[in-house]
């Protein structure tokens, strides 16, 4: 076990990915030369050079249109994109070819890529460098994505998502990249896709949370037992698509109140998919509506305090745990 | 297209209906299954529902007011239609319905049409079971609403939602209530909640056959409905000796809690239903030129409300144990007072008993209530001189009278059944065989 930020978490997954199969190859804007916007992949063009670590123009649908291609080709690419603010312009790449290839070619193609970068709010960074777009790729079949929340968990997920066949879209998170945790050191250390993680376990009170608002969650449960002595157990999907609903429900089941805290806006979001499955498996085990929070319905502001006041954060996932348990 | 809404039949007797309540204003709309109005039929206030949707454009008769079956009591259809033909057309025979209707409710029935198929058919739906399409919190529509685990709890652990008060949002019954009521329940064990009356596994009408009657029973039949009247009725009095029955009741109630004591009425329920096995000409109805035996005693009990009298039917009391019987007998008389008994629980008895003992009253007849055969008259037990192995001594002694439908029932057919229901009652454990 090592302590590693998530930053060095991925910057160790795609160092010993690009070690254990010579076909992934990573690519994106100041990936080589600057080490990366956000330096995952610091060191990494030094060591295995220009053929394994492109640096691509500020041009997403060109080289994300040639990471489909190349991996069509039998290629392992890492697409980074600097943030997926800009994966809309590859857009058309993402869902209409690497997502529906594999289908559409009778399975004669797969598309083994995975497009990587920070999704959601950062600091200070205005309306349009702040989205968080996992609802609308997980719309679309043929997607996977992938949203770790701890160091452990960026490394295992990332290594899992370079070894799957689909194409996965990776989300981090910018103002986590600097989080640590212990990161097992086993070069075949693998979290499964598609595999929920109880982050804490409580009784009176579940809290679905995934990437920035999991540690927001964390905090909540904390003050809701020193405060009203009320269990909250901590569940993080880190697979959005395909969602783990089982331990959702089972934890429903056991604690029959529900908050789904996350960085996305409410219409239409993981949350509300989350809310209608667990309505459609645990119905008869609610004993309150499920509540979310998610970040207000307007572009995300500039001004430091109006982000603020627009994003999750403790105090609202805290009222809401209240709510459900009525108190 | 506008139409005229008609006085649907929400009850097998009704003949008229009043209006207790328009649920809907003019000019609401409404959608299919959708109450309108409260009427007050002869026997329950029910919950007249719309099958389609529309708007209720006028309404033709007020709250208070009454109207004889498929007589028009609002006229629906879209919002804004003109509806001055239909108001015309209305007004002018309304005036014939109306004088139809002074010659009594007979004529009023006969003189208002069926419903045509150009009136949307209404659904009737009691009110024990209110169906809102919205149900909003402000509206006091009575709507229990509970949370699903709350209700899940309460259905596992056995507890009447209707007894507690719900601590969340708009009186909703959470989890918390049911773990506070289970712990009050473990707590103070005597306290218990009372238990939803349960019906017991017959719940349907006697089953019956139909035997054509004999030429005589034609004959004794027309030839007494020539001399008295439809129902040629003649009556048995015997005297019973209650004692035994009394010690028993005693007995029992001495083990048992408070509310569910039973009464002497329950004793002579299970009696008669389980006399009338064994007298299969009581426990039937004469028709036309067929006599039908019933398969189970499906005991009538008449009920005193505030109106009138009602009685409520005790399914297959033949077969229950008069615990249940009495549990039964509460809850009907209970929903009788709240006028809330379906038509299905106060229709279709094959026997009845009219009990006037706690009144005071030593003796009286009442009146079959058809098609039954018979009914009985249950006075008071009252201590009595008698003589009994030569000495005088006392005893509680009550008189029934039977009123016999002689179209079925001979005399000596009615007394024979009275002799094993004396029987019953002066040695209750023939109840046991």
């Amino acid at each position: 076990m090592a302590v590693l930020t998530i930053r060095d978490a991925l910057n160790q997954a795609l160092r010993e990915e690009l070690i254990r199969d010579e076909n992934v190859f990573i690519m994106g804007e100041e990936v080589a030369e600057y080490d990366g916007a956000y330096k995952v992949t610091r060191g990494l063009w030094k060591e295995f050079g220009d053929k394994r670590v492109v640096d691509t123009p500020i041009t997403e649908l060109g080289f994300a249109a040639v990471g489909v291609g190349a991996a069509m080709a039998g290629l392992r690419p890492v697409i980074e994109f600097m943030t997926w603010n800009f994966s809309v312009l590859a857009a058309d790449q993402i869902i209409n070819h690497a997502a529906a290839m594999h289908y559409m070619s009778g399975g004669q193609f797969k598309v083994p890529i995975v497009f990587r970068g920070p999704n959601g709010s950062a600091y200070q960074v205005s309306s349009q460098h702040s989205h968080a777009l996992e609802a609308m790729y997980a719309n679309f079949p043929g997607l996977k994505v992938v949203m770790p929340s701890t160091a452990a968990d960026a490394k295992g997920l990332l290594k899992s998502a370079i070894r799957d066949d689909n194409p996965v879209l990776f989300m981090e998170q910018e103002r986590m990249y600097g989080l640590k945790s212990d990161v097992p050191e086993d070069e075949d250390f693998l979290i499964p896709l598609g595999v929920a993680d109880v982050k804490r376990e409580g009784t009176d009170c579940t809290i679905v949370a995934r990437s920035m608002t999991v540690p927001l969650a964390i905090q909540a449960a904390e003050k809701a037992q020193e405060e009203f002595g009320v269990s909250v157990e901590v569940i993080d999907p880190r697979t959005i698509k395909p969602l783990d609903i089982d331990t959702i429900v089972n934890s429903v089941k056991k604690t029959n109140r529900l908050v789904v805290a996350e960085e996305s806006h409410a219409f239409a979001s993981v949350g509300a998919e989350i809310s209608h499955t667990v309505m459609e498996h645990a119905f008869d085990y609610l004993d309150a509506p499920v509540k979310r929070i998610s970040t207000a319905e307007t572009p995300i502001p500039y001004a430091k305090n109006l982000e603020a006041a627009a994003l999750p954060d403790v105090a609202k996932i805290l009222a809401a745990v209240k709510e459900v348990c009525y108190l | 297209m506008a139409e005229k809404f008609l006085m649907p039949k929400l009850s097998p007797t009704m003949e008229e209906g009043q209006i207790a309540r328009w649920v809907k204003n003019e000019g609401d709309s409404f959608e299919a299954n959708e109450s309108l109005a409260e009427v007050d039929t002869d026997k329950a206030t029910m919950e007249m529902t719309a099958l389609g949707g529309g708007t209720l454009l006028k309404i033709l008769k007020g709250e208070g007011e009454t109207a004889a079956l498929g007589e028009p009591i609002a006229i629906i259809g879209k919002a804004g239609e003109d509806i001055s033909g239909l108001l015309s057309e209305i007004g002018s025979n309304g005036e014939a319905a109306a004088a139809a209707s002074t010659g009594g409710a007979a004529t009023a029935a006969k003189a208002a049409p069926e419903p045509k198929a150009e009136t949307r058919a209404v659904a009737s739906v009691p009110l024990a079971k209110p169906r809102s399409a919205t149900p909003s919190p402000q509206s006091d529509s009575g709507r229990m609403i509970v949370s699903p685990i709350a209700a899940r709890m309460a259905a596992d652990n056995g507890i009447d939602l209707r007894s507690l008060a719900g601590s969340g949002p708009n009186g909703r019954i959470i989890k918390r209530d049911i773990e506070e009521a289970l712990e009050s329940k473990t707590q103070r064990p005597e306290t218990k909640v009372q238990k939803p009356f349960t019906p017991s596994t017959i719940v349907g009408a006697s089953p019956y056959r139909d035997e054509n009657a004999s030429k005589m029973r034609q004959i004794i039949a027309s030839r007494l409905v020539e001399s008295i009247g439809p129902i040629p009725t003649f009556y048995l009095t015997v005297e019973i000796e209650m004692d035994n029955t009394l010690a028993t009741r005693k007995q029992i109630n001495a083990n048992l809690d408070d509310d569910a004591k039973i009464s002497v009425n329950d004793i002579i329920v299970k009696a008669a239903a389980m006399s009338l096995m064994k007298h299969e000409w009581v426990n039937a109805s004469y028709q036309d030129k067929t006599v039908r035996f019933y398969e189970q005693a499906d005991i009538g009990v008449a009920v005193a409300i505030d109106e009138g009298l009602i009685t409520p039917v005790v399914r297959g009391a033949n077969l229950k144990g008069i615990a249940e019987i009495s549990a039964e007998i509460k809850d009907l008389a209970g929903k009788a007072k709240a006028k809330k008994l379906q038509p299905e629980e106060y229709t279709g008895a094959t026997f009845s008993i009219s009990n006037l003992g706690m009144m005071g009253i030593k003796e009286f007849t009442a009146i079959i209530n058809p098609p039954e055969g018979a009914i009985i008259a249950v006075g008071g037990a009252n201590p009595t001189p008698v003589v009994r192995d030569g000495e005088i001594v006392v005893r509680s002694i009550m008189n029934v009278t039977m009123s016999c439908d002689h179209r079925v029932i001979d005399g000596a057919t009615g007394a024979k059944f009275l002799q094993t229901f004396k029987q019953m009652l002066e040695s209750p454990a023939m109840m046991l065989l």
